[in-house]
C-alpha cells in the first residue's frame, strides 16, 4: 500500500483532505464507499419498514376473523410490503455491495461516473417517501398487489399514482445504477486483470447490471400505460376499449422474472465469494460459474409466462414456457453443485459469514426445489397464488438474497469499517435468523397444498394452526433482525481493532492489496495483476 | 479476533446468557407444539376427486420425491464436509478445482432428470387443456365479490343465479364473545355461500371463465380447477367430479377488498338427483318470474330492496348505508341518491370508471328497481319515490 501512496498524482493530496465534512459529506458524496454506505443504511431502514408491514399482516393471520385490521388497509399492506422490500431493501442493499466492492475488488480508484453515482443513490429517499406518503392519501395506499395487476389498478385511489411516479423513479436510479457499474468493470480494471480474473461477485454483477438496463424500462413502461389508462383515456389493459388486462400481465412478467434474477445473482457474487474465504480453497470452476450465471441471466428473459399459467394461453405456450422454466434447474444445479464441491476437503471455519452462506445454501436450494415443482404447469395451476408460492419466494428472497446480504456485510464489515463484530452476537443473530425464518415460512408450504389463497386478510378454520405457527416465527424473525443492528451499530462504535487481513482464505483485491480500514480512494494507482 | 476454527459445536457456544433464553425459547415453541397437536394438520393437496387431480396429485408427489433425493444427496455431501473437512479437526485443504468430467456429469445428469419429468407433465397437462365434447357447459362470472352461475348447455339449460358468502358478518368481525364462539363452532367459516353451484358426478362439465369488473380466479383445490376470470374475456377449463359431495374453494387472484371473502362451493349430486334439483330449480324460477306488468307497491319495492342491497351493496356501502368513504361513499344523505332517479339508475346500471363502483347491469330490472327505491327510502334519505321495473327498463335501452 506504502508503494501506492507514494506515487502521487502530481498535486499530491492526501487520501482525507479533500472533501466536505458533515452532512455535506453525504449529500455532496462522489465517493463510491460513502455512497456504498448510504446505500446500505438506506436499505436497511427500508428493511425495517417493510418488515413492520410483515408484522402488521402476520398479526392479523394469526387467528381467523378479522382484528387488527380492515381488509383494504391488510391489502396495501401486502402491497407495499412487497413492493418496498424488492425495490426498498434487497436491490439497494446489493447496489450498496457494488458500491464498495467493485472498484476495491477490479483495482480502480472509484466508480466511472461518481456524480450519477450520487443522483442514482438520492433518487431513492424520495421514492420511499411516496411510497409511504401513498398510506396516507384518501382511501388510503393502493392495495393492489406488488405485481400491481390491471384492471385492479383503475379502481385504485391517488396512492397508486404515487406509486406509479416511485416505480419510475426506482427505475431511473437503478439504470443509472447499472450503467455506472457495467462501465466501471468494462473500462476501469487493472492492468492484467481480465474479465475471466475478475471476482465473482464482480461477474455477477456486471450480468445483473445487464438484466437491470434491459428490464427496468420494460417495468416503467407497464406502469406508464396503467397511468395513462387511469387518466388520460387510454385502453391498454381495458377489454371495452380493444386491450387485454392479460397483456399487463405480460409486460409486468417480462420485467419480473428477470427481476427474481436481479436479487438472486448478485447473492450468488457473495456467497461465492464467502465460501472459498472460509473453505481456504478456490472456487471449484469459476469459469463453469460464470457460464452457468449467464445462461441463467438469458433464461430469465425467455421463462415470464410461468407466472401466469391460470391466466390463459394456449397450450403449446404452456408446454414451452413449462420446459423453458425446468431447464434453469440446470444452471442453478450447477452452480449449488460448485459451492459444495468448493467445501469439499477444504479446510472449513464457521465464522458468522460462513454460516449465513451455508444457510443460503441449504434454504435457497429448499426455494429452488419448490421452484422445479412449481415449474410443473398442472401442479403449478393448483398451487398457484397460494401460500406454496408466499412460502417459495420467500425461500429464495429471504433465506436466499436477504442471508447473502448478512454473509457479506459480517464478511466485509471488517474491511470497511476497520472493526471487527462480536462474534457470539453474530452466530446468535444466525441461529435465531435461521430458526425463526423457518418457523415462520416452512408452514407456508402445508397452507398453499391444502389451498389457502394468499393475500386474504382471513381464513377459514382448518388453516388456524399453521398460520399462528407462522405468526410466531414471523415475529421471532423480525425482533431478531434488531439484533443485527445492535450488532453493526456496536462494531462500528466499540468493535475490536480488525486486523489487516481478518481471513486468513480471502485473496480478492481489497483484502490482499488495501490495508484494513479500507483508505478513502482505493488504487489511486492501478495495482498490477500477474 | 484471532482467527480460530470455530466448528459446528463453537457456532452453538453463545454463551451462557443466552443459553437460558435459548431453552425458554425452546419450551415454548415444545408448548405450542403440545396445544396443536390435536388439531388436524393438512400436509398435502386436498384428496382430489377428479381422475386428472389424481394425476395432478401423483405429479406432484413425484417432483417432490426427485427434489427430497436430490436434495439429501447434495447436502449429505455438504454436511460430510462440514463434519469432517474443518479447520478445527486439523484438516488440511485440498487446492483441486475444475474437472471436467464431474462438471459435464452435474450438467447431464439433472438435464435427463428434467426430460424424463416432462413426460408425465406434458400427458397430464395435455389433459387439463382438452375442453371438448363436455356433457355441460356453465359459464362462471367473477363480480366485486361474488360469483354468477349460468347454466348454458346441458341438462339445467337456463338456470342463472349469483352465489355470495354466507357466513355471518358478526362471525368474520368476532366483536363479541358470542360471535367470536359461533366462528370457532362453524365448520365452514368463510366457505359457505347462499347458492351452490350444482353439477351431477361422472359428467365432464365444461366452464367458461369470465369477470365484469377486474380479474378473480375460480379455484376449487379437490376439483383441480383454477382459472383466472378475465373481464372481457372467455377461458376455460373442465372437471368431472367422481363422488358426489361438496367442495369448496374460493377466489384466488387478489380483486380489492373483499377477496378473501368470495368463496365457491360446488355441490356435487348423484345425476338422479341432480335432474331432481334442476326440475325444482326452474319451478322455483317460474314462481319467481314476476308479472311484467304488476304494479309494485313502494313498501313491496322496498322490502325486495332490502334483501338485494344486503347481497350486492352493503359489502361497500355497509349495511348502515354509511359506506366507507373516501372509497366507498355514504348513501345516507347522499346527494346523488336524494337526486333525480335518473341520474342514479344510470350509475347503478353502468358503474363509474375510475372507481370501485362497478356495472350491475346483470341484475334483472325488477332487482334494479327494488334496491334503488330502498336505498331513496331508508337511513337519511325519504324522497318517498318508488323506481319501478319500467323505469330500469328504458334506461337500459
Amino acid at each position: 500500500m506504502q508503494a501506492v501512496h507514494d506515487h502521487t498524482q502530481g498535486h499530491g493530496h492526501d487520501d482525507h483532505a479533500h472533501h466536505p465534512t458533515g452532512i455535506m459529506r453525504w449529500v455532496k458524496s462522489t465517493n463510491h464507499k460513502d455512497i456504498g454506505t448510504m446505500y446500505l443504511w438506506f436499505s436497511f431502514a427500508m428493511f425495517l419498514v417493510g418488515g413492520v408491514m410483515a408484522l402488521i399482516i402476520r398479526t392479523e393471520l394469526f387467528q381467523p376473523g378479522l382484528q387488527i385490521v380492515q381488509p383494504d388497509f391488510f391489502n396495501s399492506m401486502t402491497t407495499y410490503h412487497g413492493l418496498i422490500m424488492v425495490f426498498g431493501a434487497i436491490m439497494p442493499a446489493f447496489v450498496g455491495f457494488a458500491n464498495w466492492l467493485i472498484p476495491m475488488q477490479i483495482g480502480a480508484p472509484d466508480m466511472a461516473f461518481p456524480r450519477m453515482n450520487n443522483l442514482s443513490f438520492w433518487l431513492l429517499p424520495p421514492a420511499a417517501l411516496l411510497l409511504i406518503a401513498a398510506q396516507f392519501m384518501p382511501g388510503g395506499g393502493a392495495g393492489v398487489g406488488w405485481t400491481m395487476y390491471a384492471p385492479l389498478t383503475t379502481q385504485a385511489g391517488p396512492a397508486m399514482d404515487l406509486t406509479i411516479f416511485a416505480v419510475h423513479i426506482l427505475g431511473i436510479s437503478s439504470i443509472m445504477g447499472s450503467i455506472n457499474i457495467i462501465t466501471t468493470i468494462l473500462n476501469m480494471r487493472a492492468p492484467g486483470m481480465t474479465l475471466m480474473k475478475m471476482p465473482m461477485f464482480c461477474w455477477t454483477w456486471l450480468i445483473t447490471a445487464f438484466l437491470l438496463v434491459a428490464s427496468m424500462p420494460v417495468l416503467a413502461g407497464a406502469v406508464t400505460m396503467t397511468l395513462t389508462d387511469r387518466h388520460f383515456g387510454t385502453h391498454f389493459f381495458n377489454a371495452a376499449g380493444g386491450g387485454d388486462p392479460v397483456l399487463y400481465q405480460h409486460i409486468f412478467w417480462f420485467f419480473g422474472h428477470p427481476e427474481v434474477y436481479i436479487i438472486a445473482i448478485p447473492a450468488f457474487g457473495v456467497i461465492s465469494q464467502v465460501i472459498p474465504a472460509f473453505s481456504r480453497k478456490p472456487l471449484f470452476g469459476y469459469a463453469s460459474m460464470v457460464y452457468a450465471t449467464a445462461s441463467i441471466a438469458i433464461l430469465s428473459f425467455m421463462v415470464w409466462a410461468h407466472h401466469m399459467y391460470t391466466s390463459g394461453m394456449p397450450v403449446e405456450a404452456q408446454l414451452y414456457f413449462m420446459y423453458a422454466t425446468t431447464l434453469i434447474a440446470v444452471p442453478t444445479g450447477v452452480k449449488v453443485f460448485n459451492w459444495v464441491a468448493t467445501m469439499w476437503k477444504g479446510s472449513i471455519t464457521f465464522e458468522t459469514p460462513m454460516l449465513f452462506a451455508i444457510g443460503f445454501l441449504f434454504l435457497f436450494t429448499l426455494g429452488g426445489f419448490t421452484g422445479l415443482v412449481l415449474s410443473i404447469t398442472p401442479v403449478d395451476v393448483q398451487l398457484h397464488d397460494t401460500y406454496y408460492v408466499v412460502a417459495h419466494f420467500h425461500y429464495v428472497m429471504v433465506a436466499g438474497a436477504l442471508f447473502s446480504a448478512f454473509a457479506g456485510i459480517y464478511f466485509w464489515l471488517p474491511k470497511w469499517t476497520g472493526r471487527m463484530y462480536n462474534e457470539s452476537l453474530g452466530k446468535l443473530h444466525f441461529w435465531l435468523s435461521l430458526i425463526f425464518f423457518n418457523v415462520t415460512f416452512f408452514v407456508q408450504h402445508f397452507l398453499g397444498l391444502a389451498g389457502m389463497p394468499r393475500r386474504i386478510p382471513d381464513y377459514a378454520l382448518q388453516f388456524t394452526e399453521f398460520n399462528a405457527i407462522s405468526s410466531v416465527g414471523a415475529w421471532g424473525f423480525g425482533l431478531s433482525q434488531l439484533l443485527f443492528l445492535y450488532i453493526v451499530i456496536k462494531t462500528i462504535t466499540s468493535g475490536e481493532k480488525a486486523p489487516e487481513k481478518p481471513w486468513e482464505g480471502a485473496d480478492s483485491l481489497e483484502w490482499t492489496h488495501l490495508p484494513t480500514p479500507a483508505p478513502w480512494h482505493s488504487f489511486e494507482t492501478p495495482p498490477v495483476i500477474k | 479476533m484471532k482467527q480460530t476454527g470455530f466448528g459446528v459445536r463453537g457456532a452453538f457456544a453463545v454463551g451462557g446468557v443466552w443459553r437460558g433464553w435459548a431453552l425458554r425459547l425452546a419450551a415454548f415453541i415444545a408448548s405450542l407444539w403440545a396445544v396443536s397437536a390435536q388439531a388436524e394438520y393438512k400436509l398435502n393437496l386436498q384428496a382430489p376427486n377428479t381422475l386428472l387431480g389424481h394425476d395432478i396429485y401423483n405429479l406432484h408427489t413425484i417432483v417432490t420425491v426427485i427434489c427430497v433425493v436430490i436434495f439429501v444427496a447434495v447436502f449429505g455431501v455438504m454436511f460430510y464436509s462440514v463434519f469432517h473437512h474443518r479447520k478445527s479437526t486439523g484438516h488440511k485443504a485440498a487446492q483441486f478445482h475444475e474437472n471436467t468430467a464431474v462438471e459435464v456429469a452435474w450438467t447431464l445428469i439433472p438435464f435427463v432428470i428434467l426430460i424424463a419429468l416432462a413426460v408425465p407433465a406434458t400427458k397430464t397437462l395435455v389433459k387439463m387443456r382438452d375442453t371438448t365434447q363436455p356433457d355441460m357447459t356453465v359459464k362462471v362470472t367473477g363480480y366485486q365479490w361474488k360469483w354468477g352461475y349460468d347454466y348454458l348447455n346441458g341438462e339445467g339449460e337456463g338456470i342463472s343465479f349469483l352465489s355470495s358468502l354466507s357466513t355471518p358478518r358478526n362471525q368474520i368481525e368476532g366483536k363479541d364473545e358470542a360471535s367470536r364462539k359461533a366462528r370457532q363452532a362453524n365448520p365452514n367459516y368463510l366457505l359457505e355461500v347462499d347458492n351452490h353451484l350444482v353439477v351431477p358426478a361422472g359428467k365432464k362439465v365444461r366452464v367458461l371463465v369470465t369477470a365484469a369488473d377486474v380479474i378473480h380466479s375460480f379455484y376449487v383445490p379437490a376439483l383441480a380447477v383454477k382459472q383466472d376470470a378475465v373481464p372481457g374475456f372467455i377461458r376455460d377449463t373442465w372437471f368431472k367430479a367422481e363422488k358426489p359431495g361438496v367442495y369448496r374453494g374460493q377466489c384466488a387472484e387478489l380483486c380489492g377488498k373483499d377477496h378473501g371473502f368470495m368463496p365457491i362451493v360446488v355441490e356435487v349430486l348423484e345425476p338422479a338427483k341432480y335432474t331432481e334439483w334442476v326440475s325444482t330449480q326452474k319451478k322455483k324460477v317460474a314462481a319467481a318470474k314476476v308479472d311484467p306488468d304488476k304494479t309494485w307497491t313502494l313498501d313491496e319495492l322496498k322490502a325486495r330492496g332490502e334483501k338485494v342491497y344486503a347481497q350486492n351493496c352493503a359489502a361497500c356501502h355497509q349495511p348502515t348505508g354509511m359506506g366507507a368513504p373516501p372509497a366507498f361513499p355514504a348513501l345516507s344523505g347522499s346527494k346523488m341518491v336524494n337526486g333525480p332517479k335518473a341520474d342514479q339508475i344510470a350509475l347503478v346500471l353502468n358503474g363509474k370508471k375510475g372507481t370501485a363502483m362497478a356495472a350491475f347491469k346483470h341484475l334483472s330490472d325488477e332487482d334494479l328497481a327494488s334496491v334503488i327505491t330502498f336505498t331513496r327510502n331508508s337511513w337519511k334519505n325519504s324522497t318517498g319515490e318508488a323506481v319501478v321495473p319500467a323505469d330500469i327498463k328504458s334506461a337500459r335501452n
